[in-house]
């Protein structure tokens, strides 16, 4: 990204999609994964984790870009902060309301949130010099990309830790469940694994790409 | 062994629940700062003292919440705590060692943003510890992430002289050798047993 001085952008469809995955905060950029291997021992887990997430990124993504003219530079990280926790508090109570088994399964990482990198990466990179409505879309785009790679590792490791999807029973009885696949190092793995995957296909592209028009272009 | 005492609190934090390999708490550094075991090894101390100061701040400050009855200020005041006790560790390290000051670079200020810091703080509320107890799993929290940090780094300095399949060269290949790891540090699991 070049944002050298405080140019805004238009609003494209790059601006939501790039978030998906040209720029995915998961599984390109490697941020915020401390929720990312916690929480998706489930599919219910991973789901709600990603739509609180998701929330607290359109919030103070907004919020910052509202006040971004008001805030101070030397002070802006801490602001930020503040803003973030701000939202946060206000999930972490509303799905204490909501489901408190939800939130027992959560526990504290519904308040980590607050460390996030992806949101305060989004505040200070994007949001602190764009428009609000461009900051909105493009907290959205990064939002639902961080959700779907939750889903992602979330389904993996149920389906071949437990057999089951949010529950239900897919592979028949006879299935041994991979217990390790629910457990920490089943975190690791699953990640590491959709990582080699993604890689395995970029490279395929390339070499294709390259093959076709003996020219490689590398991307910015 | 007493859920409660101090030993198995120590033991608990450093190996059997270890931050980084059981409980995904710390992973930025855990794979950014892994690639020297030098730098390992100070990136760890300095989270461990990080850890110390917030822990004992985050005890007083809980105190204090709930003396006031204002405990929904309590994300905002943690994050705030830590947020200076980084501020006070790097005026410390930029003073006496201006080497290693360097050589950690970005990852010292992110300290603040280190999920392990902030997750000391918001276990050991909920544990609900005294005094004591928390001096010991902070002290627990940190050794076991130097620990972890330690081992990740002697592993991807041998890794270096491997050769690794271009595909998996990466963070692919730091997330298996962590996924390793951690499958080595179930094995603590058993240590005190009777802990749900």
């Amino acid at each position: 990204m070049t944002t050298l001085t405080n140019q805004e952008e238009t609003i494209t469809l790059d601006t939501f999609t790039r978030g998906l995955w040209k720029e995915n905060p998961v599984f390109v950029m490697l941020l915020g994964l401390c929720p990312v291997l916690a929480v998706t021992n489930t599919t219910m887990n991973a789901i709600a984790m990603g739509l609180a997430t998701l929330f607290v990124l359109v919030a103070s993504s907004t919020l910052v870009s509202l006040l971004r003219k008001l805030i101070p530079k030397q002070v802006r990280i801490a602001s930020y902060i503040i803003i973030i926790a701000t939202f946060v508090t206000m999930v972490d109570y509303l799905i204490q309301s909501i489901s408190l088994d939800l939130y027992n399964a959560l526990g504290a990482f519904i308040q980590l949130i607050v460390v996030n990198c992806v949101i305060l990466g989004r505040a200070e990179a994007y949001a602190s010099k764009q428009k609000v409505s461009t900051a909105i879309i493009n907290a959205l785009g990064m939002g639902v990309g961080f959700t779907i790679a939750l889903l992602c590792l979330g389904v993996t490791r149920e389906l071949l830790g437990a057999g089951t999807i949010l529950g239900f029973q897919v592979f028949s009885t006879s299935f041994e469940p991979w217990i390790v696949m629910i457990l920490p190092p089943g975190g690791f793995f699953v990640l590491g694994s959709w990582l080699l995957l993604f890689e395995y296909i970029k490279q395929r592209k390339q070499q294709t790409h390259l093959n076709v028009t003996g020219v490689v272009e590398h991307g910015s | 062994m007493d859920p409660d005492s101090l030993t198995f609190i120590f033991i608990n934090a450093a190996l059997s629940n270890n931050f980084v390999l059981a409980l995904f708490l710390g992973l930025c550094p855990f794979l950014g700062v892994s690639a020297k075991k030098e730098t390992a090894c100070n990136m760890g101390l300095a989270t461990m003292f990080v850890m110390l100061v917030s822990s004992i701040s985050a005890f007083s400050i809980n105190w204090l919440l709930i003396e006031f009855n204002i405990q929904f200020l309590r994300l905002i005041c943690y994050i705030a705590v830590i947020a200076s006790a980084v501020q006070l560790v790097e005026m410390v390290v930029k003073k006496f060692s201006p080497t290693l000051f360097r050589a950690l670079g970005i990852f010292l200020p992110l300290i603040t943003t280190n999920c392990a810091i902030l997750g000391l703080a918001l276990f050991q509320t909920f544990r609900e510890y005294n005094f004591l107890q928390c001096l010991a799993f902070s002290l627990g929290a940190g050794v076991g992430f130097t620990l972890a940090l330690l081992l990740m780094a002697g592993l991807r300095e041998k890794l270096e002289l491997a050769r690794v399949p271009t595909v998996s060269q990466g963070a692919t290949m730091s997330l298996m050798l962590a996924g390793l790891l951690s499958l080595a540090f179930m094995g603590f699991a058993g240590l005190g047993s009777g802990h749900g």
